[in-house]
């Protein structure tokens, strides 16, 4: 990430992804695409609903998190260029994503290894958070992404 | 009638899909929310680990949450999830191919503290047309019970 090769990461790296704001209207287009369960596309259904109102997909607040992710990396364009993810862990949304809220998502290095399978890369453990505007943490998760080693 | 967390039996599997995966959902998605190039670009991907054009594995998860809205939760008395265990991205999505599969409920519990609301793990996995596993997901949806 960051450009970074897997030799310049090490374990407690922390990076401020940014900003993502939901709004009424994303919040709908994304629901209405992915999510269209009534607490996420109606008003009327989702005050009788878990959340009490209209709240944001869960997979809109992840996808929010992957957009901040990616945009810091494509920021360091002509270096290390990340691979894809075989998956993730333990994701958690831990509040509802109302709209007018902005999450401010983070990444924090909790391990790393080679990868057998392929030489030249090594997978990046990280642990992953959403906080939204009053310091609540609202979302995290545990993720593994391919990133590449120095070139020899 | 709505299902509830009655009808979610120990085992018990619904279908999901047929979704068709195309190009320019794939382009659309990655250039919103995961704009790297083996999700923009096909002549850019074929040199990628990824080998040619592949779905954002966020844009997967989604297309499977559409998949189980339109299969048994926009149905149900559902109540929402506090997450998801694993999911392991275990090949690429790729424009063209039609994903289906299935969802199994492997655990099943109403709340302590809730006894209106039942908590059921699942597991959700998805194939192409070929039977190649795309991706497997576990997680929990929240059910209403219907009498408590």
């Amino acid at each position: 990430m960051m450009g970074l090769y897997l030799e310049e990461i090490e374990p407690g790296l922390r990076v401020d992804l940014g900003t993502y704001a939901f709004t009424r209207d994303n919040i709908l287009k994304f629901a209405i695409a992915y999510d269209p369960q009534p607490f996420h596309t109606d008003d009327k259904a989702a005050a009788r609903g878990p959340f009490g109102k209209l709240a944001a997909s869960g997979w809109h607040t992840a996808a929010g998190w992957m957009k901040c992710f990616v945009a810091v990396n494509n920021a360091h364009a002509g270096r290390a260029v990340l691979g894809p993810s075989p998956g993730f862990t333990n994701l958690r949304w831990l509040k509802p994503v109302y709209p007018g809220d902005t999450i401010s998502y983070s990444t924090t290095v909790t391990g790393k290894r080679d990868m057998a399978s392929r030489s030249g890369w090594g997978l990046v453990f990280a642990r992953n958070e959403g906080v939204n505007q009053d310091g609540i943490l609202v979302f995290s998760f545990e993720s593994k992404v391919m990133t590449p080693k120095r070139p020899a | 009638m709505l299902l509830h967390y009655e009808d979610f039996t120990l085992g018990c599997e619904f279908p999901l899909g047929p979704h068709p995966v195309t190009a320019e959902d794939i382009i659309a998605f990655a250039s919103e929310f995961d704009p790297q190039r083996f999700h923009l670009d096909d002549a850019e991907a074929k040199s990628s680990v990824l080998g040619g054009l592949s779905a954002s594995g966020w844009h997967t998860c989604a297309m499977l949450m559409r998949m189980l809205c339109d299969s048994y939760l926009n149905r149900s008395a559902g109540m929402g999830s506090t997450g998801i265990d694993e999911v392991k991205w275990l090949k690429p999505v790729r424009a063209g191919e039609t994903l289906s599969g299935r969802m199994t409920v492997i655990e099943r519990r109403v709340s302590a503290r809730r006894p209106d609301l039942g908590i059921l793990k699942c597991r959700w996995d998805l194939f192409n047309e070929t039977g190649e596993k795309k991706i497997e997901q576990v997680g929990i949806n929240f059910m209403k019970v219907r009498a408590p």
